[in-house]
């Protein structure tokens, strides 16, 4: 069976079906937020983190979040606001052959700017090399991080996060028991 | 033994707990805040992520920090807490037995605000002894609040919100999970806390459970084997795990032992974790002057167990004479409007349905009718 609920990965109707999705059209114009939050749960702090009203819960909080593309200016402050980390922005703009995605992270260690790491999908599965451009704390954050990657561009409809990377151990403030 | 007088006794220092309190001493009411440990704020403590709900239940921000919030307009309302104070019984005339900080203690009430919230549930398997198998709960305290990591490899059994968020806060801290087990063909908790374990490359097992745990003085391995659809193990399908933990994610019963002693009329709804005590809109249950909030009434969220708080501390307030009129009205009914609207959608349907049955089963047990 496919679809959010039994795979934790959404399925190609449940994206289809998204209100959070931008237009192919928007995301020709540039940096823009993909809001994949396919599942109906009492959730809506997207909806106030937006401060151009880019995105809407019509009537019940448990509405799917609605974006409005022509609103959203890609500023970023609803990916890390967003308790689901479940909004990224992809920029088709940022290359000739590369696009960017910049989403939330929660892990440790962080990466560094340049460094080459793993992209990987829905599923966690590798899908490419990807450049780290950017590793940002915003202050909104509260300590969520967010990273900006580089990848080449057929890969941009799938890119989701990095692979985590291997913790050093002199690095380790946990102590096991 | 040192005894105590007060207005409104609340028992719980949670979400329902803290705004319980903190709404009936606006009012005016004379409170006293009982909880168990010394730092208040329930099942928030140790949340370290961001929290789901509304915005204006405080959504996107941390659980701990959520709490501390609380905690502050608790103080300001000029509520008295009583941390470090366990409520071992609830004798008639509303008398509380109260252990606090070591001290025996009686408290007379004039109402009783039950907001106890909820415990895990066990389970036992062959192994289920071994040191290595744990509650996710208590992984939680562990890794959030002693910053110790119990393991390295974990098997998480339960995918509710609680094995999902409990799974990703123990890859935050380092340990790596390599899998979480699931008894049910679906995922039960949010598909947003599915989607960043999968994408962090954690594999589900859908439709499988713990057959056994098994290691040398500590875990070491976890069988797992697949189940049809009345649960029962399909032979040939066993798979083991390697893994020094094993986590329990299942589920939360409230936890009502105070309510039984009151008296009050229970009736039993699986969606909300067992037997929960019938209560009416304004949170008061089949007992006059005892009061339920939170995971007690039966497990739902922080946001809902805030609400109910709010309700049951205006109506105890209420009922001591404390506001009244229109303005008392229309904030109830605002707030009935949020948890109406906390419980819509699809996935809110049968908790929707839990409640109207247990407004009903209280009203039906006020007209003589009996309900269980
Ligand atoms: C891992 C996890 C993640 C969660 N994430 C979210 C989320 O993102 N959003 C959300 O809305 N909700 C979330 N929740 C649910 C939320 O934490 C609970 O629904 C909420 O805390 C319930 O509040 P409560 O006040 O009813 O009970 P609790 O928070 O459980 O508080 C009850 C308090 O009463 C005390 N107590 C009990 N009996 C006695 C007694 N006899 N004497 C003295 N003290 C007593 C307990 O020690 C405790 O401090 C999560 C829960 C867990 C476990
Ligand atoms: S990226 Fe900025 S403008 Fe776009 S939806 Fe998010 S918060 Fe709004
Ligand atoms: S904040 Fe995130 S999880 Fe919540 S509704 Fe918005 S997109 Fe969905």
């Amino acid at each position: 069976m496919t679809g959010i609920a039994y795979t934790g990965v959404p399925s190609a109707e449940e994206l289809r079906a998204c209100p959070g999705i931008p237009t192919p059209e928007r995301r020709k114009k540039g940096r823009v937020a993909v809001i994949e939050c396919v599942q109906e749960i009492p959730c809506n702090p997207c909806a106030a983190a937006c401060p151009f009203h880019a995105i809407s819960i019509p009537g019940e909080i448990t509405a799917l979040p609605r974006l409005d593309g022509e609103l959203c200016t890609g500023c970023g402050r609803c990916v890390a606001l967003c308790p689901g980390l479940a909004i990224t922005l992809v920029d088709e703009t940022y290359g000739e052959e590369e696009g960017a995605v910049d989403f939330p992270y929660e892990f440790l260690p962080l990466p560094a700017e340049g460094d080459t790491v793993d992209a990987v999908g829905r599923d966690g599965r590798t899908l490419c090399a990807a450049r780290v451009v950017s590793v940002r704390r915003p202050e909104a954050n509260d300590g969520t991080r967010v990273i900006r990657i580089a990848v080449p561009k057929r890969f941009l409809d799938d890119v989701k996060s990095i692979r985590r990377l291997a913790r050093k151990e002199e690095e380790d403030a946990w102590t096991t028991k | 033994m040192k005894k105590l007088r007060t207005e409104v006794a609340v028992v719980g220092g949670g979400p329902a707990g803290l705004s319980a309190a903190a709404e009936a001493a606006r009012a005016g009411a004379k409170v006293l805040l009982i909880d168990e440990n010394k730092r208040l704020g329930g099942q928030l403590v140790k949340q370290i992520h961001k929290f789901f709900g509304s915005e204006a239940h405080h959504a996107g921000v941390r659980g701990y920090q959520i709490a501390r919030r609380l905690l502050r307009d608790v103080e300001d309302a000029g509520v008295t807490v009583a941390s470090n104070a366990l409520a071992y019984g609830l004798f008639p005339e509303k008398e509380l037995g109260v252990v606090w900080d070591g001290k025996h203690c009686q408290v007379s009430a004039e109402r009783i605000v039950l907001a106890a919230g909820a415990k895990e549930n066990y389970l036992a398997f062959p192994g289920s002894t071994l040191p290595g198998v744990m509650g996710a709960g208590a992984a939680q305290t562990m890794a959030n609040i002693n910053r110790v990591l119990p393991g390295r490899r974990i098997v998480m059994l339960g995918s509710g919100n609680v094995g999902l968020i409990v799974s990703y806060q123990l890859m935050q801290a380092g340990a790596d999970v390599v899998a979480v087990v699931e008894g049910a063909d679906h995922i039960g908790g949010y598909g947003v806390h599915a989607a960043k374990l999968r994408r962090a490359g954690v594999p589900f097992y859908l439709s499988h459970t713990v057959k056994r745990a098994s290691g040398d003085g500590a875990l070491a391995r976890v069988e797992i084997v697949q189940v049809g659809k009345n649960w029962q193990s399909i032979p040939g399908t066993e798979l083991t795990l390697e893994a020094d933990t094993l986590c329990l994610a299942a589920g939360l019963n409230p936890m009502t032992e105070l309510a039984w002693m009151a008296g009050c009329a229970f009736l039993y709804l699986p969606a909300f974790g067992g037997h929960v005590p019938a209560h009416d809109a304004k949170m008061e249950t089949t007992v006059p002057g005892v009061y339920v909030a939170g995971d007690i009434t039966g497990v739902e969220e922080a946001s809902t167990a805030m609400e109910e708080g709010r309700m049951a501390g205006l109506s105890a307030a209420e009922s001591l004479g404390y506001g009244a009129g229109a303005a008392l009205d229309a904030e109830r009914a605002a707030i009935q409007r949020r948890l109406d609207d906390l419980r819509a959608g699809e996935r809110g349907a049968i908790r929707r349905e839990s409640k109207a049955r247990q407004t009903a089963a209280a009203a039906d047990q006020r007209q003589g009718g009996g309900a269980t």
